[in-house]
């Protein structure tokens, strides 16, 4: 009973424990804590074995109140769980827990916690349902409860403005964002009378309306994802926000990259190799993202360079990170092609290997960046201060911190042996053997971010010991545990890039190009192809 | 003809909430135009399930016949409610801003050094 | 608004309050049979409570009710809605398993093929579903009334309410 509804139970269980939180946080403050904590540990066991299960036995699909054959039509909420599902449910999960650990230290003092607790497990729910559906209006409500809750956290210091302003700012942006996402979709109802992904991505005709579709879905998620020219939220919110919030606020910036990569690949799977006016969609898509990603990639790391306050500098790493992750799809984009003997749909070589690079350097990013959010969550909490310009010698007083901003420094900049090399390393060689210009402007801004955090390194953890910081002490232990855990997964995966390739991004990357060859994500609903 | 104006308010209405969200700097104003972005995606869902003399799609008494599609209004239920929570969550942020800033003005606002 | 109005208005409101209830109340209950629910009931409500927040002002209300007790009667509603979907689980196969459907006492039973005289006692879980969303969109929507209404009164004399919502 329990094995057969991995799916819904993902999305369950952290639902039940954000409604009975507010319930529980009556008895006191520590039982919230540990249940909080415990809740989301459950959502974590049941997600990995909800993986272990996609990567074995391959797609499953789950219907909500009813039972199904393949074949026939269901208008159902509808959970279809492939190999990006499940990769991406694996960073959906993992931040959220470590959030939550991280909480118990920093939120300490904060009044309003059984809100604070209740919106963050909201915010799993959602960011697990968006990944999970196979449906596109789920899609939408999934994507609707992501923002709103994260709007409420953003928001959550309210007596600071800036903080107010810019959960404004963001839930203003994600609404428009997620309306022009319900547009699209019923202009697909309309034409398709179907909701479901797998029935669309198999009828799909590429006609005006699914252009004007494609082009609001597309604008519609970049803008939720943050990449420029639409990236003017992002710093804001990252940067106004609890550290703890703004980590489980790159799961849904992420998840709405995946929304992208849905889109793409598996909605418009079979119309990507169309051709109109001798140029086909797949080359049209891949100069648009790339064009895209360098203009992310260049605009985050100037901007990055130029911020005096910590955690805007690291807000915007994260928009040239997402750059990373694009550039790499996009160049693997334009890289299919149909064999004109055999008539079969494939990547070149390095597109395939520029897709992995890609998908790593999801995980890879929602780590590092992560990483160092929490470290300046950590200076903020033993400082009160932000400001790169006024902090100095704080690797006295605060040893594990330091070593902490060391590793994530390290593995954003993709040096070795952190997991950022690995995955800016296939993102460099694939691309090169794309187009050589693209690694350049790569390596040269990877260069840049390593100067940035360089310089915020010295700035405020070498030096002499002020002596506003006398008696600066370490964090508390919970926090020291949860950047720990990041820390020793970024060295683990910086070691064992192969392992982390081969077993968890390989198949998301199959599910990727898997329209273009198989078609198992419409043959695990039609029952045909 | 006639079946077409819908459509036209549907462009209308998400036009006129585009404008209001890009060009007004009051925050109230803002938020009006969120709103009427969302009647017209809602009008549009409404009018895509809708036939030539269909009736409402309530099987209590009804007088048989052509019903329009219950799926799009359910859809559409289902984005009223979100809308609602949405605008309950803008309006509180902004009762704060007010609080903060003394403004409605969007130029005024969100510019100083923490 | 944070005084109340006149008391004509107050009288009036009073008098139509239990109306405007059991209207939604209505709502909520035939939510399986006719247009309606427990969002639209609920809303029905909740804007009769509003009307009486209106009527009455802000500082009379939460006199009355907090906002930390519509906040648990909105998580208990939330939380049985899951419980019954929990349940279909447990007793059925699949979570929002209708499991009450078929059973001799509790709507269970099953309308004839395109009946189309009303009967209460169907539906299975969605009555009990509705409720429970009733209730929490009646605590839910007035809580937040509530909040916005006691904050923009105590604007002024620079009180500041804890009430993150």
């Amino acid at each position: 009973m329990f094995f057969d509804n991995l799916p819904a139970l993902a999305v369950a269980v952290p639902l039940f424990g954000a409604f009975l939180t507010p319930l529980v946080s009556k008895i006191g403050d520590r039982a919230r804590n540990v249940f909080v904590i415990l809740v989301m540990g459950l959502t974590t066991t049941v997600v990995f074995l909800l993986v272990n299960d996609v990567f074995t036995n391959g797609i499953q699909t789950y219907v909500f109140g009813g039972s199904y054959q393949p074949g026939e039509t269901v208008i159902r909420i509808f959970f279809e769980v492939d190999g990006l599902s499940a990769f991406m449910a694996i960073i959906a999960v993992v931040l959220p827990l470590v959030a939550v650990i991280y909480s118990w230290g920093f939120m300490k003092k904060e009044t309003g916690l059984d809100k604070y607790y209740t919106l963050i497990l909201l915010m799993t729910t959602g960011m697990i349902g968006l990944v999970l559906t196979g449906d596109m209006f789920n899609f939408f409500v999934f994507l609707e409860i992501t923002s709103i809750s994260s709007a409420a956290l953003v928001a959550f210091w309210v007596n600071k403005g800036k903080a107010v302003d810019a959960g404004f700012k963001y839930i203003v942006i994600s609404t428009i964002g997620a309306l022009f996402v319900l547009f699209a979709i019923a202009l697909l109802y309309g034409q398709y009378d179907a909701l479901n992904m797998a029935v669309l991505a198999n009828s799909i005709q590429y006609t005006f309306l699914d252009k004007m579709a494609l082009v609001l879905l597309l604008v519609a998620l970049a803008m939720k994802a943050g990449i420029v020219p639409m990236h003017m939220w992002l710093p804001d919110a990252y940067g106004c926000a609890p550290s703890s919030v703004t980590l489980v606020l790159i799961g849904a910036t992420q998840a709405s990259l995946y929304g992208v990569f849905r889109v793409v690949f598996t909605l418009y799977g079979r119309e990507l190799t169309t051709a109109v006016n001798q140029v086909s969609l797949n080359v049209l898509l891949s100069v648009f993202i790339v064009a895209l990603a360098l203009a992310t990639i260049v605009v985050g790391v100037l901007m990055a360079l130029k911020q005096s306050n910590l955690k805007r500098m690291i807000a915007f790493a994260a928009v040239a990170e997402i750059g990373y992750m694009i550039l790499a799809v996009g160049a693997a984009l334009s890289t299919i092609t149909v064999d004109s003997n055999t008539g079969v749909t494939m990547l070149t070589e390095s597109g395939e290997m520029a897709l992995k690079g890609g998908l790593f350097h999801i995980i890879n990013d929602a780590l590092d960046i992560g990483l160092l959010f929490l470290v300046a969550g950590a200076i903020y909490y033993a400082t009160r201060e932000t400001s790169v310009n006024k902090l100095g010698g704080l690797a006295r007083n605060m040893k594990y911190t330091t070593v902490f901003f060391l590793i994530g420094l390290l593995a954003v900049s993709g040096m070795p042996p952190m997991n950022g090399f690995a995955s800016k390393l296939l993102i460099y060689e694939s691309t090169y053997q794309i187009n050589p210009i693209l690694a350049v402007i790569a390596i040269l801004c990877s260069i840049l971010l390593l100067a940035v955090f360089v310089k915020v390194f010295h700035s405020v953890f070498l030096g002499p010991k002020l002596s506003v910081f006398k008696d600066t002490k370490e964090v508390p232990k919970s926090m020291l545990l949860a950047m720990g855990i990041i820390a020793i997964v970024i060295v683990f995966f910086g070691i064992f890039p192969e392992l982390v390739v081969n077993n968890i991004v390989q198949p998301a990357a199959d599910a990727l190009t898997d329209m273009l060859k198989n078609g198992l994500y419409v043959k695990a609903v039609l029952g045909v192809i | 003809m006639i079946y077409n104006i819908p459509y036209l308010a549907v462009a209308a209405l998400i036009l006129v909430g585009l404008y209001g969200v890009v060009f007004k700097r009051n925050l109230i104003k803002m938020v009006i135009g969120v709103t009427l972005i969302e009647s017209g995606v809602n009008l549009f869902l409404i009018t895509l399930g809708y036939r030539k003399g269909s009736t409402a799609p309530i099987y209590t008494s009804s007088p048989g016949g052509l019903m329009s599609l219950p799926v799009p209004q359910a859809l559409t239920l289902t984005s009223i409610v979100i809308g609602v929570a949405v605008l309950a969550l803008m309006l509180s942020f902004i009762v704060y801003i007010y609080r903060h800033y003394k403004t409605l003005d969007a130029r005024k606002i969100g510019g100083e050094d923490e | 608004m944070s005084m109340g109005m006149s008391k004509i208005v107050k009288t009036v409101s009073s008098v139509v309050f239990p109306f405007i209830v059991i209207y939604g109340l209505y709502i909520i209950a035939h939510g399986h049979l006719t247009p309606g629910g427990g969002f639209q009931g609920g809303a029905v409500v909740a804007s009769g409570c509003a009307m009486l927040l209106v009527a009455h002002g802000s500082i009379w209300t939460i006199g009355k009710i907090r906002e930390k007790q519509l906040s648990i009667l909105e998580s208990t509603g939330a939380v049985a809605f899951i419980l019954l979907a929990l349940l279909g689980l447990v007793f059925g196969t699949v979570f929002f398993k209708n499991f009450l459907v078929g059973n001799k006492f509790l709507f269970g039973e099953i309308p004839g093929y395109l009946s189309r005289v009303a009967n209460f006692n169907t539906g299975g879980v969605l009555p009990l579903m509705n409720f429970a969303v009733g209730l929490k969109v009646i605590a839910g929507l007035f809580a937040i009334v509530l909040v916005m209404a006691y904050a923009t009164s105590t604007f002024k004399k620079g009180e500041m309410e804890d009430g993150k919502r």
